[in-house]
């Protein structure tokens, strides 16, 4: 059995996302994939689903959505407003959607991406292994009002919804950053002061990187002008022309000229990524060790949400309509258990 | 760009956490991009277990492992192993193993800054013309946009700075040269770097059967048709070869 998705309204930056399309490097095409990668696997814990699921990725605005087969959905991400049947809807969670209901999903209430994830899986045709949406490299379009996209069957409609309490990571924070090939280019005070300046989330952000806003002098690299171009990837802290830092995220070129500080680790980006405007951001530096310690126990993060994603359970104290449910099936005299 | 030169000893150096940089120079230049090419060459027939992807530039190859099968130090220890040692390293490029030939039409509508080149070069027109057909063009990286090949090294004389302001737009299939460089858009672009000629031939269309053409090394001649030409080849170049034609060398 299949169905379809009907997106009635769609915000400015709907698209469909998955975790990318790995060993493209050398023909110049980045991974790309989820700006928010662990939102994507909350997602499917949520879910439960074996593997990650094809998730339509809302920069600040959602849409209004429709399907033609139930199946259960995760909100993931920066929490947005929800509404199903006049419902407001919990964030981290699943939820069911049937044929005749309307999910309407609106502005973001805090983080910048947020993703709707159907456990009947999206049905689209995919390019190298993936169905990302790499607009800006003319692979794939953005989502707009009116589309319409195919979807397999929920597996397992009739399943428990789930919740998982996730650790904040929409207001900011630390990035760990490992070396690069160029730290070395950058004088150790300039590094220093680097690590030591409070940045503020800059309003040139999206989904090729986001730059750090700060006050004070910019970071000078050595022999800055006369650099090759060479290898960039997702989280290096790249110095443009006027000094200021330039994190890589997922849609970035594969090779640049301009110096750069270091890599802020894959594990941090997804907080890099839902940092409101005006967030404070810091760069701490990490050895290779812990980063590389961070890569190995990464294999480890589906599973552990899978586990963490509990079922709901409903308080009646929450439940508006109440008296619509039939809470007693039947009264009986009570000595059924007596009688023969 | 620095002239040709012996590039220093080459540097191992890590990329994100997935990647092993090894650097041979921080500037381009034919002998850095010869030993890329170099260790490219033997890392495709001496493999390194986890390692899924081999990419030269024009001064350094980046290993990306799978931390899965193999860690950081593993792939430094064996990338190290397979190195030409400085003192024996060729400065000359690898033979290549293909070659594509390639109609491209200069000057004109189509190379609108042919002539500023030539003043900026000290070559004439026609000396421009003649020598971009007989240099055997070798494609040193590919990137910036997906398919885009850098081509290179053209003779010293082609050693222009890129253009203080950007040219907003050149269209797909310009050829644009700075720096001893050519860049072959495949896709309309804004750039720094002069169009000289322009071409049918795209590396890159993502619904073609084989969506990629170049690889790093392949060698690349021009050849120079008339404006009529090149027309008629764009009435019907849905394939995006342009009247390209590859020759495959033993």
């Amino acid at each position: 059995m299949s169905g379809a998705l009907h997106i009635h309204r769609a915000g400015p930056a709907l698209s469909v996302q998955d975790l990318g399309r790995p060993g493209l490097m050398s023909q110049g095409i980045a991974t790309g994939g989820a700006a928010d990668r662990l939102a994507l696997k909350e997602a499917a814990a949520l879910l439960q689903a074996p593997c990650i699921l094809p998730a339509i990725e809302m920069a600040g605005l959602g849409g209004s959505f429709t399907v033609t087969t139930p199946t259960r959905f995760a909100l993931t991400g920066a929490v947005m407003q929800a509404i199903l049947d006049g419902e407001p809807l919990g964030w981290n969670e699943s939820h069911l959607l049937s044929p005749g209901q309307r999910l309407e999903v609106g502005g973001v209430l805090k983080g910048v991406y947020g993703y709707l994830t159907f456990a009947a899986p999206l049905d689209l045709p995919r390019w190298m292994g993936s169905v990302a949406t790499q607009a800006g490299l003319g692979i794939g379009q953005m989502l707009t009002s009116g589309d319409s996209l195919p979807m397999q069957a929920d597996p397992d409609a009739a399943a428990p919804t789930r919740r998982l309490a996730v650790p904040d990571r929409l207001s900011g924070g630390a990035l760990r950053m490992m070396a690069g090939p160029q730290t070395a280019l950058f004088a150790p005070e300039t590094l220093e002061r680097a690590l030591a300046t409070p940045f503020r989330r800059d309003a040139a952000a999206n989904r090729q990187g986001v730059r750090l806003h700060h006050d004070g002098a910019p970071f000078p690299a050595d022999d800055a002008t006369a650099l090759a171009s060479d290898f960039i990837c997702p989280g290096d802290v790249q110095m443009t022309g006027d000094g200021v830092p330039y994190v890589l995220m997922a849609d970035c070129q594969t090779m640049g000229g301009y110096p750069r500080l270091g890599t802020v680790v894959a594990q941090d980006l997804p907080m890099l990524a839902q940092a409101p405007l005006g967030a404070e951001l810091r760069l701490e530096t990490i050895t290779l060790e812990q980063a590389d310690a961070l890569t190995a126990a990464e294999a480890q993060t589906l599973p552990q949400l899978r586990a963490a994603a509990e079922v709901k359970l409903r308080d009646p104290y929450q439940i508006r309509d109440l008296l619509r449910y039939q809470l007693i099936s039947g009264v009986t005299a009570g000595d059924d258990l007596d009688r023969d | 760009m620095e002239p040709a030169k012996t590039p220093t000893d080459a540097e191992v150096l890590p990329l994100g956490q997935t990647g092993v940089l090894v650097r041979f120079a921080r500037h381009a230049s034919p002998a850095a991009t010869a030993r890329c090419l170099q260790l490219r060459n033997a890392l495709a027939t001496q493999t390194i277990h986890g390692v899924v992807e081999v990419i030269p530039s024009l001064t350094s190859v980046l290993l990306q492992f799978d931390p899965t099968q193999t860690n950081r130090a593993a792939v430094a220890k064996a990338v190290k192993a397979r190195f030409t040692p400085q003192d024996t390293a060729e400065d000359a490029l690898p033979a290549p193993s293909r070659r594509w030939h390639i109609p491209v039409t200069f000057g004109g509508e189509f190379g609108p800054q042919l002539a500023d080149f030539a003043t900026l070069s000290g070559l004439s027109e026609d000396a421009v013309v003649t020598q971009a057909q007989e240099t055997e063009l070798r494609v040193l990286a590919i990137g910036f946009a997906p398919g885009q090949p850098y081509l290179g090294y053209l003779p010293p004389a082609w050693q222009v700075p890129r253009q203080r302001d950007l040219t907003p737009q050149v269209p797909a299939g310009a050829i644009v040269t700075a720096v001893r460089q050519m860049v072959l858009f495949c896709n309309a672009s804004t750039t720094g770097w002069r169009q000289i000629a322009q071409t049918g031939f795209r590396p890159f269309l993502r619904d073609r059967a084989e969506a990629f053409l170049l690889q790093q090394g392949d060698a690349l001649c021009l050849h120079h048709v008339s404006h009529d030409t090149y027309r008629d080849l764009m009435r019907d170049n849905a394939d995006g070869m342009g009247g390209a034609r590859l020759e495959v060398l033993t």
